[in-house]
């Protein structure tokens, strides 16, 4: 059965393993990309790279015993394999009782080592931050998409979370009681909630933070903070039905006087659009386009929450819409309005059926909404 | 045995009597054929999980992936962690358990051969039943772990079926396990204490003990929520005072043990190749075994570890670290003293020393990464992300389907009495870790770098487009690797050369009789003297070790078996039986009475019934035989 | 005598029947099942966000005559397996009868207790009380029931000469798996009926 030649191991034989390992290892190196908008290696705030020192250092404990081991093995394959004509079995040993307790010790030790910063990162990154600077944000889950409200600034925007640097963001994370799935739909365009149970989602912005789940019935907290300005991407990360994967969000980390610019500019009203405008007429529309209500479900005041679907309010100044999925310009927002569900599947919107020209107006009025 | 005389009426049908042809099948008792069954079925289950896997794998291979859609994907990313866990893992171990452990103990059959019959069917049914969803009205779709208050409220029929499929094949692996308990405890041969037994048989019992008491949780949970879906109840909505994530506590108590029923199995396969192929003991044979318990037993307190994210609070957090750390501490130990088994031996790398070389190499980075995962900062990154997903699939396949694998091949001569083809073989193994590696490895990194897990697709502009093509490759590569072993099994089976009793210099009592063994396996019980008692009688051993081969302790031969066949009327074989498969037939009639039409329980329940009422008033064997 | 049975007596490595070890093992499967369900009522009892409560419902005298009726079985069953010990068929059927008799007497008292409660507006889609009172009571119930249906069983059997004194096994048996049931059902009492919420 098989070869029973004896392999000598070659010294060429023993290059190509050595070049293999460093080839392999230049890849993985390689692999490490930058820049990298979502990638919890390329921490931008306090507590991520509090997370990333940790993970460096078991990292590198791990591969250390991952050399060792996997080392030990691939050196007992070489130097015991059977040589030609072996066929006597070896001396029987059957354990050693001082090599077997040196490691199971030495292998607690080295966890029991670990165990102290591990312990100490939990409590300090579970901690609420000290009253001063902190920017309270509730952050309210559905499916699929993700609405904030600023309490102490009355502001409700939905998707992109607009922050300043350098402060801490206590967030207070809800899941919402809101028709899930498809909904029906009354006369009037109304959503009757169907399936109002609310379902966990988790929220994650990898550059910023670890991830704290929104289980429904309850109120988990999560502190992020950054220490640059800049975009950074997060999704939800606990599987939420159909569109789990589309609900996308950024945080968007301004400084200290753009973020107050930014609080000013969504606590103000909506701009009235130009008399006998396009957009004017998207108004109209959006206030009552013959089968139904965009206000029925969307709010385009500054402190009015969704209903069902997200807040509108400046809907013009976010980046994207769709809880991240496409930029927010004139052909997206239409193809938006002709046909949602077939841009996000399991969206509660429905197709109303819009006639090309409403689309072209109401998507002018959301043009106006900066 | 052929075809026997016809038995006298006992009850209103006839005893079945055949012991070859298909019908035979249908009514075995016999262990090694139920364990046959269990093999051929869970691999045709790992061929239909490995293409959903395929199909995932061809989704994800670009962003924005038009192959499948949202629904499509989360029904197949459920139905392949389903499969994969209940309908093959388990299943594929059961398997093992079911051939070697009256064989390895010197026993001629399990304690209750009926009811071992009744587990396999009931798997068969359960596993055609969950499969059926796809026909009739969808395949489950949220996830294999189902979280509640998600699965509780997921329209359609797509999640009733996870709830009373698994609550049927989780009928299957109880029962089973009660039955191991009691036929290792119980007919074991004179002389086989319990710390004599290989390695394999105290995993069985570790794992049937810990499917004993976790399965029962898992039922109460699926009940649960049955009872939340079709009944109107309020276990996990909120708004009624529920807790969602009491769902999680009570799958996670479950599906802790789980993992360690899923591994244990495997470690025991290689705990068994990798002595005879290092032509040594195992080293530590008292630290393994005790390992295996420890890992059993410590593993009922880091069920919490998956649920770091779900605000159970810094303090349990912190306690669930710690538990998760010091149960790598068991695990290490029995990786070094593998090691310590091949340190010093004569290393022959037949194709199942190479699957058991493998796991040990591949579960060592499941291994650390899973001590990764006990840092709870790190794993506030990992939760959720392809890093997970890389970690159980070094574990999982790297680990258990390895180890199943070098069992596959290593008593491949026992059960079908020919050679397989070792240069396919070896080219199976190769290409299986490159494929395996080249797949699972990148998700480590996709994880970290912020891929989420559960998603039919992602966004450009991410960095993860590379390394999920590069996954995708590796993904089909693991699926030629596949076709080579299929083709191995089909030509070895139909033309490999005839092989003996003992063609490894095996250690354990299974090679002590031909193969395939005779019907009632071992013609004398033997009298153990020693662990490894084969190995003694094949050697002698003096204080330092050094070892001399003995003339006369070769194993039985054909001949032998000959007569013996002609002897054995002190032999008493439980005789086959058609009530199990009864029995088993009632349950997916009432699993689909509860999903769709209570109409249809009453045939299912009529079925179970009767089938239990025959079986009890059934004998073991009828008289005479 | 029973000429079907050609089972020996097989020698065991532990000495204890195969069947009275598998008893065993099943039973310690049971303490888990039952306990998750105790363990849901318990976290569940005070979660309820609209009545009825527990205290508002729950009728402790008449819980207890049905308990004490229940307990009342496993005396019987005892002296239902110690007749066929000592060969005493008419005994044991006797008992095993009693034994049935009792067990069903407490399942009606469930009935109707559980009767009243639907009536008073508890159900089991009430609340989570309702939800994890009736999940737990009623497998418990089931449990019973199978228990009732094995001891009837075992009545025929004995009817039709098929069990012999040396077949008490099967008795002790069912006595194992009546024993057990009695004894969740006192902590089942002691737990969701006695202790204050």
């Amino acid at each position: 059965m098989g070869s029973d030649r004896a392999r000598r191991k070659p010294r060429s034989s023993r290059r190509r393993w050595l070049t293999g390992f460093v080839v392999a290892a230049g890849l993985t190196l390689a692999a490490c990309q930058q820049g990298l908008p979502q990638s919890s290696l390329e921490p931008a705030g306090p507590r991520a790279e509090r997370i990333n020192d940790l993970s460096t250092i078991v990292f590198w404990l791990a591969a250390v015993v991952f050399v060792l081991v996997e080392g030990a093995l691939i050196f007992i394959t070489i130097r015991y394999r059977r040589r030609r004509d072996e066929d006597r079995p070896p001396a029987q040993i059957h354990g050693n009782n001082r090599l077997e307790i040196i490691w199971t010790i030495i292998p607690a030790l080295l966890l029991a080592g670990l165990a102290f910063p591990t312990v100490s990162a939990i409590f300090d990154l579970s901690r609420r931050p000290p009253e001063g600077n902190v920017l309270e944000v509730t952050v309210v889950g559905h499916q699929w998409w993700w609405e904030f409200h600023y309490p102490d600034q009355n502001i409700v925007t939905a998707n992109e979370l607009v922050i300043p640097v350098d402060t801490p963001v206590h967030l207070s994370l809800e899941s919402a009681e809101t028709p899930g799935g498809i909904a029906e739909f009354t006369e009037n365009g109304e959503p009757v909630p169907e399936n109002a149970v609310p379902v966990i989602h988790s929220f994650w912005v990898p550059r910023l933070a670890g991830k704290q789940d929104l289980v429904p019935g309850k109120t988990e907290t999560l502190t992020i903070e950054s220490a640059e300005t800049g975009t950074f991407l997060g999704q939800c990360t606990e599987y939420c039905g159909i569109s789990h994967a589309n609900m996308r969000k950024r945080v968007i980390v301004e400084t200290q006087e753009g973020f107050e610019e930014w609080v000013s500019r969504m606590q103000a009203p909506p701009a009235e659009p130009e008399a006998d405008s396009l957009a004017a007429e998207g108004a109209e529309l959006f206030q009552n386009f013959g089968n139904g209500s965009c206000l029925a479900c969307h709010g385009v005041e500054p402190g009015a929450g969704g209903t069902v679907g997200p807040n509108l309010a400046h809907l013009a100044s976010r980046q994207t819409f769709g809880a991240g999925l496409f930029e927010t310009n004139r052909e997206n927002l239409q193809r938006w309005l002709d046909d949602p569900r077939a841009m996000k599947p399991g969206v509660v919107m429905p197709d109303y059926n819009l006639t090309e020209e409403q689309i072209e107006a109401i998507t002018e009025y959301l043009l106006t909404l900066e | 045995m052929a075809i026997a005389q016809p038995l006298p009426r006992t009850s209103v049908f006839r005893r079945p009597t055949a012991t070859r042809g298909f019908a035979s099948w249908l009514t075995t008792v016999d262990h090694k054929r139920i364990g046959i069954l269990y093999g051929v079925t869970s691999f045709a289950f790992f061929l239909l999980g490995g293409i959903e896997a395929l199909l995932l794998r061809w989704q994800l291979a670009t962003p924005d992936g038009q192959l499948l859609d949202a629904d499509s994907y989360n029904q197949l990313f459920t139905m392949h962690g389903l499969t994969m866990i209940f309908l093959v893992v388990m299943p594929l171990s059961a398997a093992f358990f079911n051939y070697l452990t009256p064989l390895m103990i010197g026993a001629r059959d399990v304690a209750f051969p009926r009811l071992n019959a009744f587990s396999y069917w009931i798997f068969l049914l359960g596993g055609l039943f969950l499969y059926s969803s796809w026909f009739l009205g969808g395949a489950p779709d949220g996830g294999w772990f189902g979280y509640a208050p998600l699965s509780s409220q997921m329209p359609g029929v797509n999640m009733d079926f996870y709830a009373v499929g698994l609550q049927i094949v989780g009928v299957a692996s109880l029962v089973s396990a009660v039955n191991f308990i009691v036929t290792i405890f119980n007919e074991r041969a004179p002389g086989m204490s319990l710390m004599r037994m290989p390695v394999f048989v105290w995993m069985t019992l570790v794992v049937s003990f810990l499917l004993l008491f976790a399965l029962p949780v898992i039922a109460i949970a699926l009940f649960q929520l049955a009872g939340d879906r079709i009944l109107g109840t309020n276990f996990f909505d909120a708004s009624a005072g529920g807790d969602p994530v009491l769902w999680q506590h009570m799958f996670w108590i479950f599906g802790h043990p789980e993992v360690y029923i899923l591994i244990l199995p495997a470690m025991g396969i290689v705990s068994e190749i990798l002595p005879t192929f290092s032509r040594k003991p195992l080293f530590g044979y008292p630290a393994v075994v005790f390992a295996g318990a420890a890992i059993g037993f410590m593993g009922w307190g880091v069920w919490a570890h998956h649920m770091f994210t779900s605000g159970l609070g810094p303090v349990a957090n912190a306690a669930f670290a710690l538990s998760t750390m010091f149960i790598a501490v068991p695990t290490g130990i029995k990786i070094f003293n593998w090691l310590g088994t091949m340190w010093g031996g004569v290393l022959r790398f037949t194709t199942p020393m190479l699957f058991a070389i493998g796991f040990v190499a591949m579960f060592v980075i499941g291994g650390l990464s899973g001590v990764t995962h006990s840092i709870v900062p790190s794993d506030w990154q990992q939760h959720d992300t392809y890093y997970i997903v890389a970690h159980f699939h070094y574990v999982l396949f790297g680990g258990s389907i390895f180890g199943l694998f070098g069992g596959a091949y290593y008593w491949f001569p026992k059960f079908s009495g020919r050679t397989y083809d070792e240069r396919l073989g070896k080219l199976h193994f190769w290409l299986m870790l490159i494929g395996f590696n080249l797949t699972f490895a990148p998700m480590h990194l996709l994880g970290l770098e912020g891929m989420p897990r559960r998603i039919y697709t992602y966004g450009e502009g991410l960095g993860f487009d590379v390394w999920n093509m590069v996954a995708t490759v590796g993904a089909f590569t693991i699926a030629a690797s596949v076709l080579v072993f299929m083709v191995n099994v089909v030509r070895s089976l139909a033309r490999g050369a005839k092989t003996s009793a003992d063609p490894w210099d095996g250690r354990t009592l299974e090679w002590t009789i031909p193969s395939p063994p005779p019907h009632y396996n071992f013609a004398e019980i033997p009298t153990v003297r020693a662990r490894d008692d084969f190995w003694h009688r094949k050697y002698t051993e003096d204080e330092s070790g050094r070892v001399t081969p003995v003339v006369a302790g070769a194993a039985t031969t054909e001949e032998d078996v000959e007569h013996e066949d002609e002897e054995h009327h002190d032999i008493h074989m439980p005789d086959p039986s058609y009530w199990p498969l009864v029995a088993a037939a009632g349950l997916p009639f009432i699993g689909y009475g509860i999903i769709f039409d209570w109409v249809w329980a009453v045939p299912g329940a009529l079925l179970l019934l009767v089938g239990l009422f025959g079986w009890s008033l059934e004998p073991v064997a009828e008289e005479g035989h | 005598m029973s000429t079907a049975e050609v089972r020996h007596e097989a020698h065991t490595a532990t000495g204890l029947d195969n069947r009275k070890l598998g008893m065993w093992a099943f039973l310690g499967s049971e303490c888990l099942f039952f306990g998750a369900l105790i363990t849901t009522y318990m976290l569940y009892r005070n979660r309820s966000v609209v009545g009825p409560f527990p205290e508002e419902i729950y009728d402790i005298p008449f819980t207890s005559v049905s308990s004490f009726v229940l307990l009342m079985s496993s005396l019987t069953m005892v002296l239902a397996l110690s007749a066929i010990q000592r060969g005493d068929h008419q005994g044991l059927r006797i008992w095993l009868l009693a034994t049935a008799f009792l067990g069903l007497t407490f399942l009606g008292g469930q009935v109707y207790e559980f009767t009243v409660f639907v009536k008073e507006g508890l159900t089991v889609t009430r609340n989570v009380f309702g939800s994890s009172f009736f999940v737990l009571t009623g497998f418990h119930g089931l449990h019973v029931t199978v228990g009732v249906l094995m001891l009837l069983h075992h009545f025929g059997m004995s009817l039709a000469g098929r069990i012999g004194q040396e077949d008490s096994l099967r008795i002790e048996l069912v006595g194992l798996y009546w024993h057990f049931v009695d004894i969740v059902w006192v902590i089942i009492f002691t737990v969701v009926y006695l202790i204050p919420t």
